[in-house]
C-alpha cells in the first residue's frame, strides 16, 4: 500500500538491561560520529564558506598563493563592480515574478486536481490518476524539443508564458503528494459540510485547503527553488538578457567575466543567501515536504 | 512502485458499470471530470502531442532554420549510430551512473545512519548536510568552478597542503568526470533525508536483540538494517539512474566555455548533446531521434533494475 512514511522517530528503549560497560561504549560510539559528522561538516560548508570570503576578498589576495583563506582586508569593491556590470536587481524582479506566479499555478491546479482524485469517486479516477503518474516517468528531454517548436510557433517563446502556463495545469508529482494528503484527512470533514448543502467546489476551498496547509506550504516551496534554480527552461526560451532570470544570467555572466573572480563569487553570494533565508525559516515545512515523497513500495 | 500502490481494483464495481448510473454516480463523474479536466489538459497538450511530435520529428530533417522538411525515414538513427559524439556521450552518461549514482547512495546512507546515531546537534548537522541541495545551483556550480581552479582553488590548495599533487579538474581531460562525481556528491541531501526517513522504519528492538546476540555493526547493518531500507535503497537507485539522464546544470556551467563538452568532449553527457543538437545546431530531427533512443535506454535500464534488484528488495509490510 502506498503509505506516507511520516513515522514518528521512535526513541530507543532497552528491552533488556544493558551489559556493564554499554555506557562507555555509547560514549565512545558518539564521540566518534561527532568526530566524524564535523570533519563532514567542515567539507560540505567550505564551499560556502569560500564563496562568501571570496566575495569580500582584495584582488591582491585573490592573486596570492597559496590561497587566502582568512583575509586581513574585506573589501565591498566586487559588490560595488558585480553590480555594475550584473543586473542583479533586474535579474531578481524577473525571478521573483516567475517563481511567484509559477507558485499560485503549481499550488491551484494541482490542489484542485488532487482534489477530484482523492475525495471524488468517480469512474476514470484510476486511470487519470495512473496516467499521470506514469508521465512522471516520460524523461524531460523527450518533449522539450517538441514544447519549444510548439510555443514557437503560439509566439510565445521570448516570454514567460512556456514558463508560467504550464503548471496551471497541474505539476504530476505535487498532485501525487497533495492527493496523498487529502486522502489522510477525515471524511467526516467533508460529509459535514455536505450535508450542509455544500458543493465539492466550496468542500475543496473553505474545508479542504485551510487543512492542507502544511501539504500547500511545501508544494508553494518547492516550485519557489525549482524555478529559483531552473537554468534549462529560462535557457531555451528567454533570449533576451533583459528577461533574464538570476540562474541564466548567472551564467552569462560566468562566461563573459571569467577572470573577475570576486564579483563573480559576490553575484553568487547574493543567489545563495535568500535561498538559505527561506530555507531557515521553512525548514519545518520542507523536511517535512522531503519526507512526504518518501513512498514506502 | 507508486504506480501499483495507485491502481486501486475494484472489480464488483466496473462490472456494474453496464448499469443505467444513479443519480449521484452521474453528479460525481462530472464533479471527477471537473476537478480533473486541468489535468486531462495538461496531459495532452504538454505531454501527449510533444511525445508523438518527437517520435515524427525524429523520422525527419526538421531543423529550426531551413524550411524543406521532409520524411527521411531512419535516416536520422542511422546518423547518429555512426556519431562518435553520440558514442562518448553515451560512454561518459554510464560511466556517471556507475560512479555518482552507486557511491551517491552509499555516502547518503553513511550520512543518514551517523544523524540517526540521536547525537546531540542532530539537527545542525542535518542542515549543514542540507544546505548544498537548496543552495541554487548555477551558483554554486560557479562557485566550484573556481573551487577546482588549480591556481585559485582551495580543493588543490588543500590537497597541495597534503602533499598530493593536484590535478587540473576542469583541463585535464581525464579528470573532468571525477570532478562532476566529486561536484554531484556535495549535493546528495535529499537522498540523506529520505533515507533518514527510510532508517526510521527499521525495527530498534530487533536491532537491540541482535546486539545482545552479539552481532557487530556491520553484521547488523548488512543484515537488519540494509533489508528494512531496501525499498528505499531501490527507489534512490532507479531516481538517481533516470536522473542521470538529465543531468544538465551541473556541466553545462562547469564547462560552459565548451557548451557543456568539457576539454575536448571529455564531460559531454548525452543530456548535454542533446541540448547542443538542438538548440545550438538546430538538429530538430536528429535531436528527437536522439531523444527516443535515450528514452528506450532509460526505459530498458529501468525495467532491468526492477528485475534484477527490485526481487531482492524486502517489504515489511507485506
Amino acid at each position: 500500500m502506498a503509505s506516507v512514511t511520516a513515522t514518528p522517530t521512535i526513541a530507543p528503549t532497552p528491552l533488556r538491561a544493558r551489559k556493564k560497560g554499554t555506557r562507555w561504549a555509547r560514549f565512545v560510539e558518539h564521540v566518534v560520529a561527532h568526530a566524524v559528522l564535523i570533519v563532514i561538516s567542515i567539507v560540505f560548508f567550505v564551499p560556502f564558506f569560500w564563496m562568501v570570503v571570496g566575495s569580500v576578498k582584495t584582488l591582491g589576495d585573490w592573486a596570492r598563493v597559496p590561497v587566502v583563506w582568512f583575509p586581513h582586508t574585506i573589501t565591498f569593491e566586487n559588490y560595488i563592480y558585480g553590480l555594475r556590470v550584473f543586473p542583479f536587481g533586474r535579474y531578481l524582479f524577473n525571478t521573483v515574478i516567475l517563481c511567484g506566479s509559477t507558485m499560485i499555478g503549481a499550488v491551484l491546479s494541482s490542489s484542485f486536481i488532487a482534489y477530484g482524485l482523492a475525495r471524488i469517486e468517480f469512474p476514470g479516477r484510476t486511470a487519470i490518476f495512473v496516467t499521470l503518474l506514469s508521465t512522471m516517468m516520460v524523461p524531460y528531454f523527450v518533449t522539450m524539443v517538441p514544447l519549444f517548436t510548439l510555443f514557437r510557433s503560439m509566439g510565445w517563446t521570448g516570454t514567460y508564458a512556456p514558463l508560467i502556463v504550464p503548471t496551471f495545469f497541474g505539476v504530476p508529482f505535487f498532485v501525487f503528494l497533495l492527493r496523498q494528503f487529502f486522502r489522510s484527512i477525515p471524511s467526516e470533514l467533508t460529509e459535514a459540510a455536505r450535508i450542509d448543502g455544500a458543493n465539492e467546489l466550496r468542500i475543496y476551498w473553505q474545508v479542504i485547503l485551510p487543512l492542507a496547509k502544511p501539504a500547500l506550504a511545501a508544494v508553494a516551496l518547492f516550485q519557489y527553488l525549482f524555478m529559483w534554480n531552473d537554468l534549462l527552461g529560462p535557457l531555451i526560451y528567454i533570449s533576451n538578457s533583459d528577461r533574464y532570470t538570476l540562474a541564466v544570467g548567472l551564467m552569462f555572466f560566468k562566461n563573459q567575466y571569467s577572470t573577475s573572480i570576486g564579483p563573480m563569487m559576490a553575484a553568487s553570494t547574493a543567489m545563495v543567501l535568500p535561498v538559505i533565508v527561506v530555507f531557515f525559516l521553512a525548514q519545518r515545512y520542507f523536511i517535512q515536504g522531503i519526507t512526504l515523497t518518501g513512498v514506502k513500495g | 512502485m507508486t504506480i501499483a500502490a495507485a491502481s486501486v481494483p475494484t472489480p464488483a464495481k466496473a462490472k456494474r458499470g453496464r448499469q443505467p448510473w444513479t443519480a449521484k454516480k452521474k453528479r460525481d463523474f462530472w464533479w471527477g471530470m471537473l476537478f480533473c479536466s486541468p489535468a486531462i489538459i495538461g496531459l495532452l497538450w504538454f505531454t501527449a502531442y510533444p511525445i508523438l511530435m518527437s517520435l515524427y520529428y525524429s523520422f525527419t530533417s526538421y531543423t529550426m532554420v531551413g524550411h524543406n522538411t521532409h520524411w527521411i525515414g531512419l535516416t536520422n538513427y542511422r546518423v547518429l549510430f555512426h556519431d562518435g559524439t553520440w558514442w562518448s556521450s553515451l560512454q561518459n552518461t554510464f560511466y556517471m551512473m556507475l560512479f555518482l549514482v552507486p557511491v551517491g547512495i552509499i555516502f547518503a546512507l553513511i550520512l543518514a545512519l551517523l544523524l540517526n546515531l540521536k547525537v546531540r546537534f542532530q539537527s545542525f548537522y542535518r542542515t549543514i548536510f542540507y544546505l548544498p541541495t537548496i543552495a541554487p545551483l548555477v551558483a554554486s556550480v560557479v562557485a566550484w568552478s573556481y573551487i577546482f581552479d588549480p591556481q585559485f582553488g582551495v580543493l588543490d590548495d588543500v590537497l597541495r597542503r597534503l602533499h598530493v599533487t593536484a590535478p587540473g579538474w576542469l583541463t585535464d581531460p581525464g579528470w573532468t568526470k571525477p570532478a562532476l562525481v566529486v561536484f554531484g556528491l556535495w549535493g546528495v541531501g535529499n537522498l540523506m533525508i529520505i533515507l533518514l526517513a527510510g532508517l526510521q522504519e527499521v525495527p530498534v528492538d530487533l536491532q537491540d536483540a541482535a546486539k545482545v546476540d552479539g552481532a557487530g555493526v556491520f553484521s547488523r547493518l548488512r543484515h537488519i538494517t540494509v533489508p528494512f531500507m531496501s525499498p528505499y535503497l531501490l527507489f534512490a537507485l532507479i531516481t538517481g539512474l533516470i536522473a542521470i539522464f538529465q543531468y544538465f546544470t551541473p556541466p553545462y556551467v562547469l564547462f560552459s566555455s565548451t557548451t557543456g563538452a568539457g576539454p575536448a568532449n571529455s564531460a559531454i553527457l548525452s543530456s548535454v548533446y542533446l541540448y547542443q543538437n538542438a538548440f545550438v545546431f538546430f538538429k530538430v530531427g536528429y535531436a528527437s531521434a536522439m531523444a527516443w533512443c535515450l528514452f528506450v535506454i532509460v526505459a530498458v535500464i529501468t525495467v532491468v533494475t526492477f528485475r534484477f534488484v527490485g526481487r531482492r528488495v524486502y517489504y515489511a509490510g507485506s
